[in-house]
């Protein structure tokens, strides 16, 4: 029987060292297997060419009126300048009360340098990501004091036609509508009085 | 602590017996590993299917990745690989995979036939595995013919364009039939589209499933073994073959290091030998195709080359191409050809043992002589190994029937 | 100018002289930039290749690479375009210049060392050794200096003459020795090597990385193997 036996059937001499080898080449072949993944996930991160398209975009703001807003893209995002009147910048407390994050108190919304009453470097300029918080359409401009279909009281701002969620005139989101969070405030600074760059901070806070 | 773990693989095996109610997975398990019994005498040339397998799923998965950067347009094709050897992050690491794969691929596939050759594995009752290994060459062989086109660099433009143009050889039909596999004048963005399609799709999709039929086929009969025995003849008392070793563990773990081994040659090569001296990517496909210049070395790859031999070796269009196909098609005889008693090469005779080492040294010099200049001499050369080459198959019966063989053990030997 | 004699078997790649470049030496990518900028740029593009690499992998800041490699209005996120017109190009060359980025990958690197140093001066105009009746001026001269052919004539069978370039010879010195001017151009060559895979850097550094981590795990798989065998092999 012995030696007509089924090799496998006998039982390994030292199963320890079994164990322990399985171990290992299963341990380090995991971490092989974990290695070979990441060209492949890594692979997705936007490419060299994509990241150049997603470079600091200058803009020149010289001839903005105030009341008048420009629209450029930077990473295909539509970002707008915006230059508030006087009115407009002495409206921005009064509105606290109806916004859902007054103070901007959401991190993730501005940079620190924008977290003010009018969040922006500044007060006069709104530089601002104006895809809606909510699902990304791009609400419409009503910068003028009249009444709307959606809100008697208007006060300037933007209006999303998707969903109808409200911004004021400083990217502030009301509460009650669809979106949560204030417009996103890109990084940027002032290269000179009449230029601005964005995609870049204030130096030391990008 | 001992009566959660219990409690723990309780509730595993109860998910594992619901499970094995509606799918036959530990039976799956069992029949084709643990309980599935292959030959203890396996050698060096057992490792070359196993890791057939291991390239051809590198293959899937580069090439899906490829596609993902990839531009299947004429004016966009070369761009957008220089974009994914420039631009996309590891780019380069998963094109030269890819690139790479191919060649060994076939390097791997030509060891595993020739392994079939020399232990007899085509033999009664495995015709059906060899005649599906057979097709599957074939399909490999469309698969990297269109992925090299791909690139649309000039060999991949010229390269479309000769092999394309043996279908005009077909009389009566041919010159209709190039232009509706070209689908223009000429090779152009309507070739490249078709070709992105069959390569990324149809073809792969074929090759899955025939590499499937292989496996079941080889499982349904077993393994063949170096002594050509048969190990089911055999059995102790609970039906197991006595030469046979359950192949999981035992063949697992030893083709476990043969990949190892197998990925140390593929990452030199990768990392330090991408172009194999121009041989896995040729010098000339680093230049955008161009329809008017036609580069002075025209070959195909170095896998392709020994048929590509035998088409130069014929001085005549239309019979060049059917020598060709008659290369490839023969293969598909080779179980009836062989009239052996034995099996094994070990136990065959002396004039086979040298027919089949004439026929390895004529199918490589016939690659070697491709990537020649085509001097009197090595057309000589190559007509004698393209002859060489069908006279094998039509001697094999009669060397095969009337040769003295050793006698086969009855047992496998070490 | 032992060298450019054996230079002489043009293509097939016999004949020419070993470029003897090392890709992984910065420096000498750097000076192969500022060749390639200076002297081949103005009618060679490598639209494949842009600036902001050269600062990424060249070890060059984005000023070095402002101040020193870019002209007119290019940016440094550009791709390396010439700024000749191609359709101008082709009324003066004949031919529009070839865009070079992968030169050193259709060609290699040594067909390009040689051919740079084989350019020879006749009363026809400027011609090749490596590439006979090439459209292309020596833009290199001022540096290398004049080389004239030595002929030597042949009868064959048949009568029939035949003048077969033997060496070239250096008949009017450049600003640069032999010996300089070879190394000019081996950086030149080098950095074309470069272009033509930016990868190549990356790859045969990580390499070694990953065929040890293979050694390592083919070892323990081998352990492995060897150890269930135990039980077959009784």
């Amino acid at each position: 029987m012995s030696e007509t036996d089924l090799a496998s059937t006998q039982p390994p001499e030292n199963p320890g060292r079994r164990r322990l080898l399985i171990w290992t080449t299963g341990v380090v072949g995991a971490v092989g297997a974990g290695l070979a993944i990441w060209p492949f996930a890594a692979s997705w991160k936007p490419s060299a060419k994509a990241r150049l398209v997603g470079a600091p975009v200058e803009v020149n703001i010289g001839n903005l009126e105030p009341g008048q807003m420009m629209r450029v893209v930077w990473r295909g995002q539509t970002i707008g300048i915006m230059r508030r009147s006087e009115r407009m910048i002495d409206d921005l407390p009064d509105l606290n009360e109806k916004l859902a994050d007054p103070q901007s108190e959401v991190a993730t919304q501005q940079p620190e340098y924008a977290q003010n009453e009018h969040r922006s470097i500044k007060p006069e300029y709104l530089v601002a990501n104006i895809h809606c918080t909510h699902l990304g359409c791009i609400p419409q401009v009503l910068p003028e004091v009249e009444a709307q279909p959606f809100d008697a009281e208007w006060r300037g701002g933007f209006f999303c036609p998707c969903h109808r969620s409200k911004f004021d005139l400083a990217g502030r989101v009301y509460s009650g509508v669809p979106a949560q969070l204030n417009l996103v405030i890109p990084p940027y600074h002032f290269v000179d009085d009449s230029t601005v760059m964005i995609g870049v901070g204030p130096e030391g806070a990008a | 602590m001992a009566k959660p773990a219990s409690n723990l693989s309780k509730n595993v095996q109860a998910v594992g017996a619901w499970v094995d109610e509606r799918l036959p997975v530990s039976k799956t398990w069992r029949e084709h590993l643990t309980e599935y019994y292959a030959p203890k005498n396996f050698n060096l040339w057992y490792y070359f299917g196993s890791l057939a397998i291991v390239v051809l799923v590198i293959q899937l998965v580069t090439g899906i990745w490829l596609t993902m950067f990839y531009t299947p347009h004429a004016d966009m094709a070369f761009g957008s690989v220089e974009f994914i050897m420039r631009d996309v992050e590891w780019g380069w690491l998963i094109r030269y995979m890819h690139s790479t794969g191919a060649s060994f691929f076939f390097i791997l596939v030509y060891l595993h036939m020739f392994r079939a050759l020399l232990y007899g594995s085509y033999r009664k009752p495995r015709e059906l595995i060899w005649i599906l290994g057979v097709l599957i060459l074939l399909v490999m062989m469309a698969e990297a013919f269109m992925g090299y086109v791909l690139p649309w660099g000039q060999m991949s433009y010229w390269g479309a364009q000769v092999i394309i143009s043996l279908f005009g050889a077909i009389p009566e039909v041919g010159d209709v039939l190039v232009e509706w596999i070209r689908g223009d004048y000429m090779i152009s963005n309507a070739t490249l589209n078709r070709f992105f399609a069959l390569h990324v799709v149809a073809m792969p999709l074929a090759l899955l499933a025939l590499v499937v039929l292989h496996l079941v086929a080889l499982h349904e009969v077993g393994s063949n073994n170096p002594d050509g025995v048969e190990i089911k003849k055999h059995k102790d008392e609970k039906g197991r073959p006595l030469d046979g070793i359950p192949f999981h563990p035992y063949y697992t773990v030893k083709d476990l290091f043969g990949v190892g081994v197998f990925l140390i040659l593929f990452a030199f090569v990768l990392f330090y030998a991408p172009e194999m001296g121009g041989l896995f990517l040729e010098p000339d496909n680093f230049v955008p195709a161009d329809p008017l210049v036609t580069p002075e070395h025209i070959v195909p790859v170095w896998y392709f080359t020994p048929y590509y031999a035998m088409l130069r070796a014929v001085p005549d269009k239309f019979l060049g191409v059917m020598v060709m196909g008659a290369a490839i098609f023969v293969l598909f005889f080779l179980p009836w050809l062989d009239r052996s008693k034995v099996r094994s090469i070990r136990y065959k005779g002396l004039p086979s043992k040298i027919m089949l080492a004439l026929f390895v040294v004529g199918f490589i010099r016939l690659g070697m002589l491709a990537l020649g200049d085509g001097t009197p001499i090595q057309t000589l050369e190559s007509r004698i190994w393209t002859a060489y080459y069908f006279a094998f198959f039509v001697l094999l019966p009669f060397v095969t029937k009337f040769e003295k063989t050793k006698p086969e053990p009855d047992r496998v030997t070490k | 100018m032992l060298a450019s004699g054996l230079a002489f078997a043009a293509a097939g790649g016999e004949g020419l002289e070993n470029a003897d470049i090392n890709v992984h030496d910065k420096a000498s990518l750097q000076r192969g930039a500022a060749m390639y900028v200076n002297y081949c740029l103005g009618c060679h593009s490598m639209q494949y290749l842009r600036y902001n690499r050269l600062v990424e992998d060249l070890d060059l800041s984005e000023e070095q690479v402002q101040q020193f490699l870019l002209s007119g209005s290019q940016e440094v996120s550009d791709p390396m375009l010439s700024a000749m017109d191609a359709d101008e190009a082709e009324e003066w060359f004949g031919i529009a210049p070839p865009d070079l980025t992968l030169t050193a990958r259709s060609r290699g690197p040594d067909w390009i060392y040689s051919y740079l140093k084989s350019f020879y001066l006749t009363e026809d105009g400027w011609n090749n050794t490596v590439m006979p009746n090439a459209s292309m001026p020596h833009v290199l001269w001022e540096l290398q200096g004049i080389q004239r052919p030595i002929t030597e004539s042949h009868t064959n069978e048949e009568g029939v003459e035949r003048v077969e370039i033997v060496d070239l010879e250096l008949d009017e010195a450049g600003t640069l020795s032999p010996e300089e001017y070879s190394d000019h151009v081996r950086d030149l060559v080098a950095f074309m090597e470069y272009a033509a895979e930016p990868a190549v850097l990356k790859r045969e550094k990580m390499g070694i990385w990953v065929l040890l981590f293979l050694v390592i795990f083919t070892g323990l798989a081998w352990l492995l193997y060897q150890e269930y065998w135990k039980d077959v092999k009784k």
